[in-house]
Parts: structure tokens; C-alpha cells; sequence
């Protein structure tokens, strides 16, 4: 990230590296943290212990908060590579969590 | 981050709030202005006189002109006059792919309205939450800035260390930038929770267009069986494919209305003309925040109840009050003033951040300012002045433009955006101190002209009362605030050194 003589002088004394770093967590906060967000929000539609409807309902209440810490997790973390290991494991223990879910969760509408 | 939580915030809030400021200002402004919707709507067609009609003869009135101009509609819906709004809406489905359609009808003859063609207040709606741009890109151009506004809103309450303190600090005299940096605590931190509230209530309201991933995966994308199953919207009986006649709206319209209390704000019938037709008496909210209408349905031919709406469970009446909370229908006039302040407030805020920004980075005296500098200061310019020149423009070409002139509506659009388009340039030619003084001053008379113009060109005496001190009120806030705006812009350049350490600290 930069530091203060950077952000009093944007545009000046600014590296490529620096700016590289920048980047790489705007991207992983837009797509990084919407991807986290809306893994939780598909698994816990289907795993919250409610009727249906309502876990829809509680799930996507929630997906904006938890999007919104992972934006904050991201622009904290000490490095890129934290900041993406982060995410990863989450996303995939999410995306493993939905797989199982859409095998044993029965989704089929009523005949 | 090298440098610790709160500086990494500090950096997210000025950045996050600077990308997201200008569509958020225009989203915030359109939006204040929607708590008075139907007050615009009333001032923007000033033929309408309040009307007594009973609903079941409103609702067979609309039917009567559906039946003729909709026939092989797949639905029809069917707006009631109400006290605020004495016109018969009526709205229809081609088929379930096809653009919604509409007409307004007299309340009293049920034939295309006399009254001047406009949108009226919902054209600031509709610019809200789509920006009057292609529906879904608008609504995610919305939904993707309210989030990043979101997170400024995080991050900024993160930055602040005093931030009870803030409440009273008001350093105007000390440097320009402090001036700024405080009107921004000021008008961020005094109606914060407003903020907060409205921000994630907003992002709600387009929930399902944001995060469609838990109907996608609960209900394999069956948004319909999820507002079924939800409670919210009576279960779609598919067309019979064989015609019967149905019974006359008006006795069923009255049987609902035995059973709720609430006045009826909407008749819908679906399939129309078909054996398998349903008719949906839909009622205005009842008291409370929650934004859920009881429904009752009927079968169309045989009169029987198919279908009663009325109490949620908790986590859609949790997400029902989400909304009810954004849009305030809930709110007696006092609170909707407090609402409509907050508003003005947080567009405040807004707008007092995007100056800071490029005050914080003026550049020292005889340098010429970089190219994301003047790009920035164009942008606030364009922004902060253009939409509310462009939104006097559109009042103004209300009461203007010949009232049979054709595409009227479109004119008044067009108004708006040309006035701003227009504000904008001058904004990007001469981004300077100067240029906020004179703007300003166009905006404010703009306003200020609106009371005169309306009474030299329509003849409802003081019944618009209100509006005009509003405008008044709006004209005086523009100019004012322009005048203080330049000042500091001017006298900033001597005090870079000094402000910068300000806001690298702050």
C-alpha cells in the first residue's frame, strides 16, 4: 500500500510495484469478496435449519456483511498473498460445503 | 498492510468513497427527493383535482379500457386513485417477456387523462435506483456503488478515533481543509445511523439482482416459487386456454375490502378473459415498518377465494422491513421531514468528501494542477451543481413545454439531461473557485424561479404552497453553499503544506 508521502503526492513516487499491489486488491476485492459472499449465501440457502424461504431470506440479509468484511480483510491484510489466502480458504470450504449440499439437499419442486 | 488497521482505512475510505461519490451523490439526491414523490407528482400535473371514487368502480373502469386497448394481456393491474395520486393507473402484460405498458385514466370518465403528459415525481424514482439508463445496468451500476459505499461508510467510522467528539467540532477558521474535513465529520457522523440504515436497506432493495445465488441454488432460479413460498405473492394459476365470462369486479372488490382494513391500493386480474382467470385485491401497507400488502385472490368466474397474504414469517418479515425501512411509507409527516433532512445530510457528506479530496491535493501555488486533479474537480463541479441544474430545468420544462406537445414526457427528460450535460462541460472548461460561485448562483435563481413561473402558468393559487417554499429553501442552500465552496477553494492555495499533514493524519 502506499505510504504518506505517496498518498499526499498521488501519481508521484509511486512503483510499479506499488501500483501492481493496489490493483491486485481492488480485483480481489470486487470479485474475491463476491465470490465468498455468494457461495455463503448459495450454501447457507440451503443448509440454514428453516423452511426454505426463509434461509433464502436470512442468506442474502446477511451476503452484504460478509462481503463487506472481506472487502475490509482485504485492504487490511499485511500482503497481497495474505490477503488472497484469506479468501481462498474460506471460498473453498464454502464451495466444498455447496457441493455437498446440492447432493444431498433435496431442491426439486413439489410435483 | 505495512502501516496498521487504521491507516489501511484511512486509504480505503478516501479512495472507496472518492470512485463511488458522484453516482452516490446523484442516488442519494433523486432519492431525498422521492420521500416527496407524490407531492412532485401532484405539483407536475396541476390539471388533477382530488377525485371521489369508489374502488370497485375505479377498478371496473380500468378493466373497461383494458378490456378494449389489452385484451390478449397475459396480466392487468389496475392502480386505484388515492388522495395524493387522482388518476386511474392502468398497466398491462403482453406476455411475461414483454416490457410493462401503461396508461393514466380520468378518475371520473375512465378515459385517457386530460392532464399535461409527464412523469412526474417517478422519473427522480426511476433515476434513483436506475439512473434512467437500461434497467438492469442501471440497477447494478446502483448496487455495485452503494456497496463500495458501504464499505467507505465501514472503513470511515474505522478512521475516526473521536468519533463522539466530532459531534462538536466545527474548526472553520483554522484552514480550509480542516473546515471541510469538519463539515464532513459533521454531516457523516450526526446522522450516521441514517447512513448505515439506508445504504443496506438500499443494497436490499435490489437484493435479488445483486446475490441471486440462494434462489439460485435453494430453488434452482425459480424466483417466482421462492415469493410463493415466501408468502408474498399468490401461487400462478396457468391459463385454462378456453374463455369463460368472469363476474363483475366491483362485488368482488368490495368482498375483500370487508376483509382487511386497509384502503385497496391495487386490483390485479390475471389471464384475463381465460376460465382459469384470478382476481387480486391488494391492500396498502398496514401500520408498521414492514413493506408486505395484504392480498386476497379470487377466481375471476366463480368468485371463490383462492389466496389470503397477510403475516410473513420472521426472516421475510425481517427482510420486508428491510425495505419498508428504505422507502418510509410508514412515516407521518414529521418523520418523513427527519428522513428527508438525513438525506440531504448524507448528500452533504457526500459532497464535502469529493471537495476535500481535491482540496487536500490543490497544487502549490504556481503549479498547474495534474490531469486526475482536474478531472476530479470537472466531476464535482458536473455533479454537485449539474443535478440539481438539471432537476430545476426538469420543473422548469414542466410548466413550460405546451401541454399537447408531443412525447411531452420525453421533453421533460430531456430537459434534465441537457441542462445537465450543458453544467457539466462549463464544469470541465473552468474547474475553478470561480466557477462554483457562478453555478451556484445559476442553480439558486433556477430555483428561485420556479414559484413565479408556476403561478404566471397555471391557476391553482396557493395550493402548491409548500413546494414553493421548498424550492425557495433549495435556492437558498445552492447558493450559499457555492459562495463558501469558492472562497475556500481560493484561499486553500497558500496552506498545502500544512493541509496535507492534516489529512495524512486525520
Amino acid at each position: 500500500m502506499p505510504d504518506e508521502a505517496a498518498l499526499r503526492n498521488p501519481g508521484r513516487g509511486l512503483g510499479w510495484r506499488v501500483r501492481a499491489a493496489v490493483a491486485g486488491r481492488v480485483v480481489l476485492a470486487t470479485f474475491g469478496a463476491y465470490g465468498v459472499a455468494a457461495l455463503s449465501t448459495a450454501f447457507l440457502s440451503l443448509v440454514l435449519p428453516m423452511v426454505r424461504s426463509e434461509a433464502v431470506a436470512t442468506a442474502t440479509l446477511l451476503s452484504f456483511a460478509i462481503m463487506v468484511g472481506a472487502v475490509v480483510w482485504v485492504f487490511a491484510a499485511r500482503t497481497l498473498a495474505r490477503a488472497a489466502l484469506g479468501l481462498a480458504v474460506p471460498a473453498a470450504l464454502l464451495a466444498g460445503g455447496l457441493w455437498l449440499a446440492l447432493a444431498l439437499v433435496d431442491t426439486a419442486p413439489p410435483a | 498492510m505495512r502501516r496498521g488497521f487504521r491507516q489501511s482505512m484511512a486509504w480505503l475510505h478516501t479512495w472507496s468513497g472518492l470512485v463511488t461519490g458522484w453516482v452516490m451523490f446523484c442516488v442519494f439526491v433523486t432519492g431525498t427527493a422521492t420521500y416527496y414523490r407524490t407531492d412532485i407528482s401532484l405539483w407536475m400535473r396541476p390539471e388533477l383535482r382530488a377525485a371521489a371514487v369508489a374502488p370497485g368502480v375505479a377498478a371496473e373502469r380500468g378493466a373497461a379500457y383494458l378490456k378494449v386497448h389489452a385484451p390478449k394481456a397475459v396480466s392487468w393491474f389496475v392502480s386505484l386513485p388515492q388522495e395524493d395520486r387522482p388518476l386511474i393507473g392502468v398497466y398491462w402484460l403482453d406476455s411475461f417477456e414483454a416490457p410493462i405498458r401503461q396508461a393514466s385514466l380520468d378518475a371520473e370518465t375512465g378515459q385517457p387523462t386530460t392532464a399535461r403528459a409527464t412523469q412526474g415525481g417517478d422519473f427522480l424514482y426511476r433515476f434513483h435506483y436506475e439512473l434512467q439508463m437500461m434497467p438492469m445496468l442501471g440497477r447494478w451500476i446502483v448496487g455495485a456503488s452503494a456497496l463500495v459505499l458501504l464499505v467507505a461508510l465501514v472503513s470511515g467510522i474505522v478512521t475516526h478515533r473521536r468519533i463522539f467528539a466530532d459531534f462538536f467540532t466545527f474548526r472553520r477558521d483554522r484552514s480550509a481543509q480542516r473546515g471541510w474535513l469538519d463539515a464532513h465529520n459533521v454531516t457523516g457522523v450526526l446522522a450516521l445511523p441514517f447512513h448505515l440504515m439506508i445504504t443496506y436497506t438500499g443494497i436490499v432493495t435490489l437484493a435479488f439482482t445483486l446475490m441471486p445465488w440462494g434462489i439460485a441454488s435453494a430453488y434452482r432460479g425459480d424466483e417466482m416459487r421462492f415469493y410463493v413460498e415466501a408468502g408474498q405473492t399468490p401461487a400462478w394459476r396457468a391459463a385454462a386456454g378456453r374463455p369463460a365470462e368472469a363476474l363483475p369486479l366491483a362485488p368482488l372488490v368490495d368482498r375483500a375490502r370487508a376483509e382487511v382494513s386497509e384502503p385497496l391500493e391495487m386490483v390485479i386480474v390475471n389471464n384475463p378473459g381465460d376460465a382459469a382467470s384470478t382476481v387480486v385485491a391488494v391492500f396498502e401497507e398496514p401500520k408498521g415498518l414492514a413493506h408486505r400488502h395484504p392480498q386476497v385472490a379470487f377466481e375471476a368466474v366463480s368468485g371463490e377465494v383462492v389466496a389470503r397474504l397477510g403475516t410473513l414469517k420472521p426472516a421475510a418479515h425481517a427482510f420486508t422491513s428491510f425495505l419498508g425501512l428504505h422507502e418510509a411509507h410508514f412515516a407521518g409527516p414529521a418523520l418523513r421531514g427527519l428522513f428527508f433532512l438525513c438525506g440531504l445530510m448524507g448528500s452533504a457528506t457526500i459532497a464535502t468528501g469529493l471537495v476535500l479530496w481535491s482540496v487536500a491535493r490543490a497544487p502549490k501555488p504556481g503549479l498547474a494542477p495534474g490531469f486526475g486533479l482536474r478531472l476530479v474537480r470537472g466531476l464535482n463541479l458536473g455533479t454537485v451543481l449539474g443535478l440539481p441544474i438539471g432537476i430545476a430545468a426538469f420543473f422548469l420544462a414542466n410548466r413550460l413545454l405546451p401541454v399537447a406537445l408531443e412525447a411531452r414526457a420525453a421533453w421533460e427528460g430531456g430537459a434534465f439531461f441537457a441542462a445537465w450535460g450543458l453544467a457539466a462541460l462549463v464544469g470541465f472548461a473552468r474547474p475553478h473557485g470561480r466557477t462554483w460561485r457562478e453555478m451556484g448562483t445559476v442553480a439558486g435563481l433556477l430555483f428561485l424561479s420556479l414559484p413565479l413561473v408556476g403561478a404566471l402558468t397555471t391557476d391553482r393559487g396557493l395550493d402548491f404552497v409548500w413546494f414553493d417554499l421548498a424550492m425557495v429553501a433549495i435556492a437558498a442552500g445552492l447558493g450559499s453553499g457555492a459562495w463558501t465552496l469558492s472562497r475556500y477553494e481560493d484561499v486553500r492555495r497558500t496552506r498545502v503544506a500544512r493541509t496535507a499533514q492534516t489529512l495524512a493524519r486525520a
